[in-house]
């Protein structure tokens, strides 16, 4: 007994070291993001030729440099992470809400239903997403919300293949069909049953899709499709200065930083998350 | 005696003449000891363990879950190393040729691997999941020979072959080219068993090889490993928590408990003059058939339970009157239900399995009616079917003189507020993932039958008290509780939408023993106190004959002899009945070991649409006793 309670606490020690290391990681961002107005009222924008190309830790005035249009780095950084992670973000939360819906009721109803919803969903994977892309936005416009919203109709079909498979293995579970057998109406068994046993991959599945979705709105915005390419983000960072790599590589490397420290943040979230919905501990070894 | 004829019990009494008989001894495990993970998370399982195993006899190592012996035996193979396991002390010294030991605790990895399958084979108990599903048969068995015995392909096919002959596994020829899932549980425990033999091993090592097969496939697979015992002079440690077949099959015994061995002694004196405590408490839940022979009402009987050190009686003896004749609460008449498998291309059904078939009964207020018989007789689809898991084809099931197939829906929901289920298996009946307490108040919620939160709350502790539990068990989760306690909770969230009748589905056959007696009582008590009505399906003789007011015993779907629990097990009539009542494994070595011979598998219920089968008609033997009339067909296959 003793055994095991330390190793539960130790457990729970780690755990919290995850929150805490992830909250700093991503919440520090997303502050830093939230207050960029604040922080950088020119938006990252002012160019100043004369001061182009300084190197990170030289200048007080930049501390991570300069681009090649003398515009601070750090001030790109912070500003550019408004559009990545409000696209990054509200993609992947729209995109997992309607995937897990559908699979939800495809996996747990079966029958017409399923073969509706999943041939519709294999007919989707099977376009090409670059060329849906170009005819969905030249239909809809550029701008942040299409862009999301066609993250959103692109990728739902990730959560919902995931999900119905999850739940076509749980609803032959025993404590499934004992709750049928007690009465629990489908709604509920849903929605008290089966979502909380799924959460685990999903919530995986939707950390990794943030960094996923951030360089994503950069190649639309390459494309021309995606979001005013004058605005600063971290994606359309790393592709511009993609040219100046050998000689310059602070350009590049602090949006990739910023990415980086962003999705471990989400992920040591995710983790953490994962392991509070699972009162059994088994998914973290 | 069924080796070698009759031996005087001295000669075979472990404690005369230990050292000389140590000597001779084909594997001794001195003061052993087992250890899973490290630091302050180590746990102990297995604790300074010796016994000595004798060359061409059968030592049983006894005990319940969690008492250690399947760890005993993987250690002996050193496979612990593979599990997690750490040996932190002791020796194995295995003599396979009588002569120098080799410590198998220190031996080299080279040494083990050919040790392994060679001198000493092992069977395990899940026959499903032992045998590789991409590899034929044929392929399986010819690895040992080829890789132990150096034989070429062609001769080891043709040893493969002999070896199917050897565990009676008929058309061995066409066997060789099948994969495991063309086979069936019993067939495939077969074919483990020929390839442990492949290399005639000195010792066998079978841990709980028939626990997971059907009584008359046991008696087979049992009775095949005594005769190739006999006939190729193998050692064997049987590993089991089935008193029942330590009596047909060991001649020594090691109990075990809580890692350790607490009593060792020849069968005979295991059973009738057990030392320890536990060996006592152990006995004392075994239930064994027979043993309310002349009584007509089923009784509560006091269990032996193990607190600190000392066994406890717990309970009183109590005869079960509760039973009221009058008018059933439940009519069941000429249900079938039929599942489709198999379609062509174009969604036409090609075959059926016929699950029930035209099967009627009755059960009345206060009385305890169990469904018998094997995989695939129907019995648990009778019990879903009942509780609306799956629809029937046809037939009428009256509840309550309500006719079931005319309720609206919002009856039909209702229904499941009076009619509850309890699960075989408690550990995947409760979702991981909602607090004990929760799942208890689930059926009081979704009947809407106590809104207020409070009054809720002490309705779940109430229950968990009626059950044996602890209110503060509530905010719990399931895996934190053992099995019998999961049990219990289960039957907590049964009652609490306070039923009239339960099903009762295999739900004490998963548990240890002494587990299963307290919740058989619990079951009997809770019947007494509330009147309930149970239908209770069990593949288990012996717990049918402690429980149950009437017996309905079923084959491919159908019931076959239907009567009070005294005219089935004291004048059964029906062919299958007997069969399956001999086939159990008795808890009494003094008994008569080689009874009727059981030969042949349970034929399948899947059927060619068209095909159907015949219904048994019923005669009444005595007043209210039903045997199916024999035909030919039946006959043949029981």
């Amino acid at each position: 007994m003793a055994a095991a309670q330390a190793l539960s606490s130790a457990r729970r020690h780690f755990r919290s070291l995850e929150l805490v290391l992830g909250l700093l990681l991503a919440g520090g961002m997303g502050l830093a993001v939230l207050f960029s107005g604040f922080l950088f009222p020119d938006g990252g924008e002012s160019m100043d030729l004369m001061a182009r190309l300084i190197p990170p830790f030289e200048s007080l005035a930049h501390p991570l440099g300069t681009d090649p249009l003398g515009r601070d780095v750090l001030a790109r950084v912070i500003v550019g992470g408004k559009i990545s992670l409000t696209v990054g973000i509200f993609s992947v939360l729209g995109a997992m809400t309607l995937g897990t819906l559908i699979g939800l009721i495809a996996g747990y109803y079966r029958g017409f239903t399923e073969v509706l919803l999943m041939r519709f969903a294999d007919i989707q994977l099977a376009l090409p997403f670059i060329l849906v892309a170009i005819m969905f936005l030249a239909i809809l416009g550029t701008g942040i919300d299409k862009v999301i919203f066609f993250m959103i109709v692109a990728q739902w079909v990730q959560y919902a293949r995931l999900v119905r498979g999850s739940v076509l293995a749980l609803r032959e579970r025993e404590f499934i069909l004992s709750a049928r057998a007690i009465g629990v109406g489908n709604v509920r068994i849903i929605f008290t049953h089966v979502l909380p046993n799924v959460l685990g991959p999903i919530v995986i599945l939707m950390t990794l899709q943030v960094a996923n979705n951030i360089l994503l709105e950069s190649s639309l915005t390459f494309l021309g499709l995606g979001v005013d390419p004058l605005i600063p983000s971290w994606g359309g960072m790393l592709a511009d200065g993609r040219t100046y790599l050998q000689t310059a590589w602070w350009v590049s490397v602090f949006p990739g930083l910023a990415i980086m420290f962003t999705v471990l943040g989400l992920n040591l979230l995710g983790d953490w998350l994962r392991d509070l919905l699972d009162p059994t501990g088994q998914t973290s070894r | 005696m069924y080796f070698a004829g009759p031996v005087p019990l001295q000669e075979r009494g472990w404690m005369s003449d230990t050292a000389n008989r140590q000597s001779q001894a084909l594997l001794s495990v001195r003061s052993l000891s087992v250890e899973f993970g490290t630091g302050s998370g180590a746990f102990k399982a297995v604790k300074e363990v010796s016994f000595d195993v004798q060359p061409g006899k059968t030592l049983a190592v006894v005990g319940e879950s969690g008492s250690g012996k399947s760890v005993t035996s993987l250690a002996i193979m050193r496979l612990t190393d593979y599990t997690g396991g750490r040996i932190t002390n002791g020796q194995v010294l295995f003599r396979p040729d009588g002569g120098e030991a080799i410590d198998l605790v220190k031996a080299s990895d080279n040494k083990l691997r050919e040790i392994r399958g060679n001198d000493i084979a092992m069977i395990f108990q899940e026959p499903m999941t032992s045998l590789n599903p991409v590899f034929t048969i044929g392929n399986q068995i010819s690895e040992t020979l080829i890789l132990h015995q150096g034989l070429t392909g062609r001769d080891a096919r043709l040893r493969a072959k002999e070896l199917l002959q050897k565990v009676r596994l008929p058309d061995a020829d066409k066997l060789l080219d099948r994969y495991p899932h063309q086979l069936s549980g019993g067939m495939r425990q077969r074919v483990m068993i020929a390839m442990a033999l492949a290399c005639n091993p000195k010792l066998l090592i079978a841990d709980e090889p028939t626990t997971a097969l059907d009584v008359t496939i046991q008696a087979q697979i049992l009775n095949i490993i005594r005769d190739l015992q006999q006939e190729m002079g193998t050692a064997v440690i049987f590993i089991t928590h089935d008193m029942g077949v330590v009596a047909e099959m060991a001649d020594d015994v090691v109990v075990m408990w809580k890692g350790e061995k607490v009593e060792q002694a020849p069968v005979r004196d295991i059973f009738s003059a057990p030392q320890h405590p536990y060996t006592r408490a152990l006995l004392s839940a075994v239930p064994r058939l027979g043993s309310l022979t002349g009584q007509p009402l089923p009784k509560r009987t006091p269990v032996m339970v193990m607190d600190g050190g000392v066994a406890k009686p717990v309970g009183g003896t109590h005869e079960q009157n509760t039973a009221d004749y009058t008018k059933p609460i439940l009519e069941v008449e000429k249900l079938t239900t039929r599942f489709d498998v198999g379609k062509t291309f174009f969604g036409r059904v090609t075959h059926r399995v016929h699950a029930v078939e035209e099967v009627s009964f009755d059960i009345y207020p206060g009385e305890t009616l169990a469904l018998v018989g094997e995989s695939g007789s129907g019995k648990s689809t009778i019990g879903r079917t009942l509780q609306q898991l799956v629809e029937p084809t046809g037939g009428t099931v009256r509840f309550d003189g309500r006719d079931m197939a005319a309720m609206s829906h919002g009856d039909r929901r209702r229904l499941r507020q009076e009619i509850q289920y309890i699960f075989q298996d408690p550990f995947a009946s409760l979702d991981p993932r909602h607090t004990v307490g929760y799942s208890i108040a689930e059926p009081i919620i979704v009947h809407g039958l106590i809104n207020d939160r409070k009054a809720r709350e002490r309705r779940v502790h109430e229950l968990l008290e009626q059950v044996g539990l602890q209110p503060q068990h509530a905010k719990r989760y399931p895996h934190e509780f053992s099995g019998g306690q999961r049990q219990r909770i289960c039957i907590a969230r049964a009652l609490a939408s306070n039923p009239k009748l339960v099903i009762a589905d295999e739900s004490v056959s998963a548990l240890d023993v002494s587990i299963q007696a307290q919740i058989v009582n619990l079951l009997m008590e809770l019947q007494e106190k509330r009147r309930l009505s149970y239908l209770f399906i069990t593949h288990d003789m012996a717990v049918v004959e402690k429980i149950s007011h009437r017996v309905a015993v079923m084959y491919l779907g159908q019931i076959v002899e239907l009567g009070s629990r005294q005219a089935i097990f004291e004048n059964p009539q029906h062919s299958y009945t007997r069969k399956l009542l001999s086939a159990v494994p008795i808890a009494d070595p003094q008994r008569e070991r080689a009874k009727m011979r059981i030969e042949g598998e349970i034929p399948s219920p899947v059927r060619p649409v068209g095909q159907e089968p015949a219904i048994h008609r019923m005669r009444e033997v005595e007043p209210g006793h039903w045997v199916a009339i024999e035909t030919d067909q039946l006959r043949g296959a029981a």
